[in-house]
């Protein structure tokens, strides 16, 4: 996967450029945010106060808390594969793109901006620890380099 | 105006004999002549003597009262023949001290006064007030008038009870009614003495409605002692203590005051009080001053400047703001605590704010001076521009508080206008974005942008783009003129958000845009009002 952070804590869950889904061939035949009977993504409530206060933690408590394990998705191709997308990083779901469901072309044309999959908010104390235990663009592309020559 | 009359006679009686001051005496017969009580208390003391033997003598030379001469003599008249009556029915006070009066006025003198703790004694003094006037002198403030108020230890409303319902007990006793106008309450007798006298050292007049606030504090050490059998009697009225305060605070101690019944008074207080052992100690004596209002326009033109200070953990992330170049100089002419700096809306720090600039307004809080003319304004605002290349101000004033409230409602309602400098992915001609300016009144749906998601509530807002404005630079560039209704994200109107806000300049275009540049030309509000120069 691929994460976008922001100077202010928030964070994009994006698809990585060497996830299946983006590779070509593939084309997405549904995408389904009910992770099981009792939870959907869709329905993950941020209450919000008016623009005035300052009590930003009010927001907050209405939203699903994610571990880094926690589905956030399930993405099936026609050619009958399913893909779960996890979260990645602990913290608080705001929204997940509605706009991937009516166009999931979306996904894979602008996999890191338009076609984003949700975004985060780790709490404050994690958010540094967070950061550091992800990858830096170019350490991925390391990382990909290597699987590639592995693998030829 | 009323003096003593004879149904007052057992009610001075009583109180004098229990330690009550002269003025006390006054309030409780519910005598409302200002003046009177400005009378030294020691010759009022002599009146209430004289009223109280008035009965023994035909040739009276008391009258409490400064009203002309063919009253008093009335009144005179009109005395003699009620104590003819009084002693006609036999209806004599219960007190040892009856006959005399002496007695009755020896147990008040040189005593604190067991109803206003010596509030209406040394309180009222030259010597008091002088200490007041030091005070408010030393403190270097400008002001034309005064407002003085006054906090008392709570206990006083505790005695005051007491005394009230020791003097009503009296009046059953005699079978006498008690007369049902309002006793003059304690403050206000206070503010009827001491008023005129800081208003003559002072040298200008009292007034309700003054911004400049003189405060004393009083206090007592035995307030807690005193106030004490409330809390048994009624629990409830009494929050827990914070920090080191007393749980007995004025408002707390009124409402039990109200709750609890007079026979469970009556067994928990003497009524009337008992002497203190101490005087009231004015514990505080504050200036303060009415915050004033500086508004006025800025421009912007870093593109490297908050608009407030940018702290994060404590750090400052970049040098100086808006609000502090601007209050920087006004804080030192208005030799002000603080202040507190709003503005019609705001821009980011790489943000420009050229034309006419955006309103502001500032608040000075407790400023020591307030009186600025027109000129003294103009030099004001040339010493903040000749500061800084930053920022500029213009139409500098003072303002009411009132006036606030026309920029803020500039914040929510009136349009600005933006240029922006945008740039493309793929290429464009000229042809391809002068579409664009005959688009009008734009409806776009923006979900709140995710560079303020961390502090601002999720939700989707719908904003107009009333106009815009093209003009082509190259194959990838171009600027944006465009006019919007308050509260539109120009940002993510031209990069889209990642899709949050709609319809967005790349998706008119059908390219990905991104904002190079953004500049504030106008914010259409017209005020404050503006200074010919």
């Amino acid at each position: 996967f691929c994460l976008v952070f922001f100077f202010s804590r928030i964070c994009v869950i994006t698809l990585a450029e060497a996830h299946p889904l983006l590779q070509s061939g593939k084309t997405i035949k549904n995408i389904n945010y009910q992770i099981s009977a009792n939870c959907s993504r869709l329905q993950n409530k941020v209450s919000g106060k008016s623009k005035r206060t300052c009590l930003f933690i009010f927001q907050m408590q209405g939203a699903q808390f994610l571990t880094e394990l926690a589905p956030l998705c399930r993405i099936s191709s026609s050619d009958g594969e399913e893909y779960t997308i996890y979260s990645c990083i602990r913290g608080r779901l705001i929204e997940v793109n509605e706009n991937i469901l009516s166009n999931p072309a979306l996904l894979q044309e602008k996999p890191s901006t338009e076609g984003y999959i949700a975004v985060v908010l780790p709490k404050f104390e994690e958010s540094k620890s967070i950061t550091q235990g992800l990858l830096t663009r170019k350490e991925y592309e390391e990382v990909l380099m290597k699987r590639r020559s592995s693998a030829s | 105006m009323s003096s003593l009359t004879e149904k007052d006679r057992p009610i001075v009686q009583l109180l004098l004999s229990t330690g009550t001051c002269p003025r006390c005496v006054l309030r409780f017969c519910c005598v409302g002549s200002q003046l009177l009580y400005r009378h030294p208390h020691q010759d009022l003391m002599k009146d209430l003597q004289e009223f109280l033997k008035n009965s023994q003598e035909k040739e009276d030379t008391v009258c409490l009262d400064v009203a002309d001469p063919p009253c008093k003599r009335i009144r005179l008249e009109h005395r003699e023949e009620g104590a003819d009556d009084l002693n006609h029915n036999g209806a004599i006070p219960q007190l040892p001290s009856a006959g005399t009066g002496n007695t009755a006025t020896e147990s008040s003198a040189g005593k604190v006064c067991n109803v206003c703790l010596g509030i209406l004694q040394e309180f009222c003094e030259a010597d008091f007030v002088k200490k007041v006037c030091q005070k408010v002198n030393s403190a270097d403030y400008q002001f034309t008038s005064f407002v003085f108020s006054v906090s008392l230890p709570p206990q006083l409303s505790v005695r005051e009870r007491a005394a009230w319902l020791g003097v009503k007990q009296q009046m059953r006793n005699l079978g006498l009614p008690l007369a049902k106008d309002d006793i003059v309450q304690l403050k206000e007798a206070y503010k009827w003495i001491i008023h005129p006298q800081l208003s003559e050292e002072l040298g200008v007049p009292a007034d309700g409605k003054s911004l400049f606030e003189v405060s004393v504090v009083f206090a007592h050490p035995e307030t807690d002692e005193e106030c004490h059998f409330l809390a048994t009697a009624c629990p409830d009225c009494f929050k827990p203590a914070k920090n080191k305060q007393s749980v007995f605070t004025r408002m707390a101690v009124i409402k039990a005051l109200e709750r609890i019944k007079e026979e469970d008074f009556l067994k928990h207080f003497p009524c009337p009080p008992s002497s203190p052992k101490n005087l009231c100690d004015a514990l505080e004596i504050q200036c303060n001053n009415g915050a004033v209002f500086v508004a006025g326009r800025y421009n912007k033109y870093s593109r490297n400047l908050p608009q407030t200070p940018w702290i994060i953990d404590g750090e400052r992330k970049l040098e100086s703001s808006v609000e502090e170049l601007i209050s920087e100089h006004l804080m030192a002419e208005f030799k002000a605590d603080s202040f507190n700096f709003s503005s019609s809306g705001r821009e980011d720090v790489d943000v420009r704010t050229l034309g006419n600039g955006r309103p502001f307004a500032m608040e000075l809080v407790n400023p020591r001076r307030i009186h600025f003319t027109a000129e003294e304004m103009k030099r004001l605002q040339q010493a903040i521009n000749d500061s800084s290349d930053k920022i500029q101000v213009r139409d500098l004033q003072l303002v009411t508080r009132e006036a606030i409230g026309r920029m803020k409602e500039g914040e929510e309602e009136k349009t600005k206008t933006y240029s922006a400098l945008i740039w493309t992915d793929k290429a464009i001609q000229r042809e391809d974005i002068t579409f664009l300016d005959d688009i009008k009144e734009l409806k776009l749906d923006q979900k709140t942008p995710l560079r303020v998601l961390h502090r601002r509530p999720l939700a989707v807002r719908c904003r107009l783009i009333h106009t815009m404005k093209s003009e082509y630079i190259d194959e990838h560039h171009f600027r944006l003129h465009l006019k919007t209704q308050a509260g539109t994200y120009i940002k993510e109107f031209v990069h889209g958000d990642f899709g949050r806000t709609k319809p967005n300049i790349g998706s008119l275009l059908n390219r990905t845009a991104d904002i190079l540049e953004l500049d504030v030309e106008s914010v259409d509000v017209d005020w404050p009002p503006t200074l010919a120069d």
